[in-house]
């Protein structure tokens, strides 16, 4: 892909991505943690951040700070600019039709909060139903429990296989004239699972119910286009997405936003107001109530350049090879089970080991400077389903390596090897 | 940090794969439910009292080996003790993970000072003092399930 200075042809390790030149980009991920060098497998929390991002809020910090949508003065309008830019560069990044269907809010989780606090309030009554499946995170079936229970409404789920993949058969069956919304997860976070959004939504859309998708996990994976995915709502994180915390999209039709009442009321949201009668501001200002995260949404903008310089579909194929190295190499561990093992899947090796917990495993991995996330994944459900009280996790981006692959390895012989004194 | 072998003593992986007094107490005077949130473990406990010494006491769930081998302990060290006793114990056992600059109490702690390595993971000292709580719930007669939050 590249050519050194020297003039040699770098070496390029799996398709379209030189990783050893985008680990460069990644400041944090050169320390020894626990005197050994930190191999990140965290990502499905939360990723690294490339330099450029973290320049981007020192910079906007540094120069630019201001309020948006509000001043005549230089700095308002520049940061106003670089803000508004951002957002055209979020609806690129997901191919929206235009800039006003795309609401900041501070992530997925909020995106979620407010079309039940919204959209759902509105259209959803007694003895109405909402579809979530098997798999959903805590965000995707808490805010709905909330909805339901405040109206009067059931929330129904749609299975999954051992696998780890949903049956349609049963989604075609919870489909009915009582469905008001169909919530789903594109790439389950506990599994990895890939959901077919597409034919999920086309089946909605078959009744006129619309759609949302979580695409927490599946926006820094793969490429997503709303509109040829036809979904009515699309959300996910920017944190997870190489960009800053405590900023996140949700993407919304507009005939569906204009329809829908403000989420939260304050200054931004309002045309004009008097204590007799406000006028709600246009879209997409109308959802976005107070003085917004500007830098984590200029930064998010840098996120995606970054991203999309790199190409989305580079990214998928170069993470779709180290997935399926690390589940061979997982997969010849004696006593070591991958949980979630559909076909269509991302960026996600969750296991368990036979009488090693995982909590153990992730203190041992993390003596070894390995980073995992072990515990129920905010998904107890799915927990459930495979009668397990946890995993251990380890969750790629496009930084990781085989090398990593390799010490993680390395890290769980460690660990049956600690845990083999005792039996 | 320490050693892996400091935290993961063998005294501590014999229990969590053989754990002491591992069943349920069908006539238990006491019980109480465990659960640690942020991790899943979760640990029933039961008792039996004669007056104030609890003379039988058994435990089931399932955790980490920190966590089980901390209650496989617990059973063994408060059979046979007054409760005033085992609450001296939970004490001295607090201290040594709270405190680990403090000498330990060894008399009171016994078998379970070989958990004093779990000091050094901050992230592990949820786990090794679920059971204690659950223990005090039980104690104490409260009805809701203790957790580590």
């Amino acid at each position: 892909m590249t050519t050194g200075s020297s003039g040699a042809i770098t070496p390029v390790v799996g398709p379209g991505v030189d990783v050893e030149t985008v680990r460069t980009d990644f400041p944090v991920l050169h320390q020894m943690v626990n005197g050994k060098p930190l191999v990140y497998l965290d990502n499905a929390s939360t990723s690294q951040k490339p330099q450029a991002v973290i320049d981007t809020l020192v910079q906007y910090y540094t120069m630019d700070n201001s309020n948006v949508h509000r001043g005549v003065h230089t700095l308002s309008q520049r940061a106003t600019d670089h803000y508004e830019e951002a957002r055209a560069k979020v609806r690129r990044f997901i191919n929206a039709e235009a800039d006003e269907e795309i609401i900041y809010v501070r992530g997925t989780t909020e995106g979620i909060n407010l079309v039940a606090q919204t959209f759902g309030r509105q259209n959803v009554g007694e003895g109405d139903e909402i579809i979530v499946t098997a798999m959903e995170h805590h965000s995707n079936i808490v805010p709905w429990q909330i909805l339901c229970q405040e109206r009067g409404a059931h929330l129904k789920v749609i299975p999954i296989t051992d696998s780890g993949e949903l049956v349609m058969e049963e989604y075609e069956r919870l489909l009915g004239p009582r469905t008001k919304l169909v919530s789903i997860v594109h790439q389950s976070n506990a599994l990895g699972t890939v959901n077919p959004a597409k034919q999920i939504t086309d089946m909605a859309h078959g009744l006129g119910v619309p759609v949302l998708v979580d695409g927490a996990q599946s926006a820094p994976h793969m490429t997503v286009d709303v509109q040829d995915l036809g979904c009515d709502f699309f959300v996910f994180s920017g944190h997870k997405l190489y960009g800053p915390t405590g900023i996140g999209v949700l993407y919304g039709r507009a005939d569906l936003l204009n329809a829908m009442p403000p989420y939260q009321g304050g200054g931004e949201m309002i045309k004009s107001v008097t204590f007799e009668k406000t006028i709600y501001n246009d879209l997409p200002h109308k959802f976005e109530a107070g003085t917004p995260d500007i830098a984590g949404a200029i930064g998010l903008g840098t996120a995606i350049d970054y991203i999309s310089n790199l190409g989305m579909s580079n990214i998928y194929n170069y993470e779709r090879e180290l997935l399926e190295y690390g589940t061979q190499r997982l997969s010849a561990i004696e006593g070591l089970q991958i949980i979630g093992t559909a076909r269509e899947k991302a960026g996600v090796l969750s296991f368990v080991m036979e009488g090693i917990h995982p909590h153990d495993i992730g203190t041992i991995l993390d003596t070894e400077g390995i980073a995992v996330r072990t515990g129920h994944h905010c998904a107890q459900p799915v927990m459930d389903r495979y009668e397990i009280p946890a995993t251990a996790r380890a969750s790629l981006a496009l930084y990781n390596t085989r090398e990593e692959i390799d010490a993680l390895v390395k890290g769980i012989d460690r660990t049956i090897e600690v845990f083999g004194r005792g039996l | 940090m320490s050693d892996l072998s400091e935290l993961y003593q063998e005294i501590l992986l014999e229990h969590n794969s053989k754990p002491r007094n591992f069943y349920k107490l069908e006539e238990a005077d006491r019980s109480a439910d465990g659960f640690n949130p942020l991790c899943g473990d979760k640990i029933a406990l039961y008792l039996k009292l004669d007056g104030d010494i609890i003379s039988e006491v058994g435990f089931q769930g399932s955790g980490c080996a920190i966590s089980r081998a901390s209650a496989s302990m617990l059973t063994q060290s408060v059979k046979g003790q007054s409760v005033e006793r085992a609450e001296e114990i939970f004490g001295a056992f607090h201290r040594m993970l709270t405190e680990p600059g403090e000498e330990p109490d060894y008399d009171a702690l016994e078998d379970l000072e070989s958990l004093a390595g779990v000091a050094e993971f901050p992230t592990r000292i949820k786990c090794a003092i679920l059971a204690w709580h659950t223990l005090k719930a039980a104690l104490e007669g409260t009805q809701e399930s203790a957790t580590t939050e």
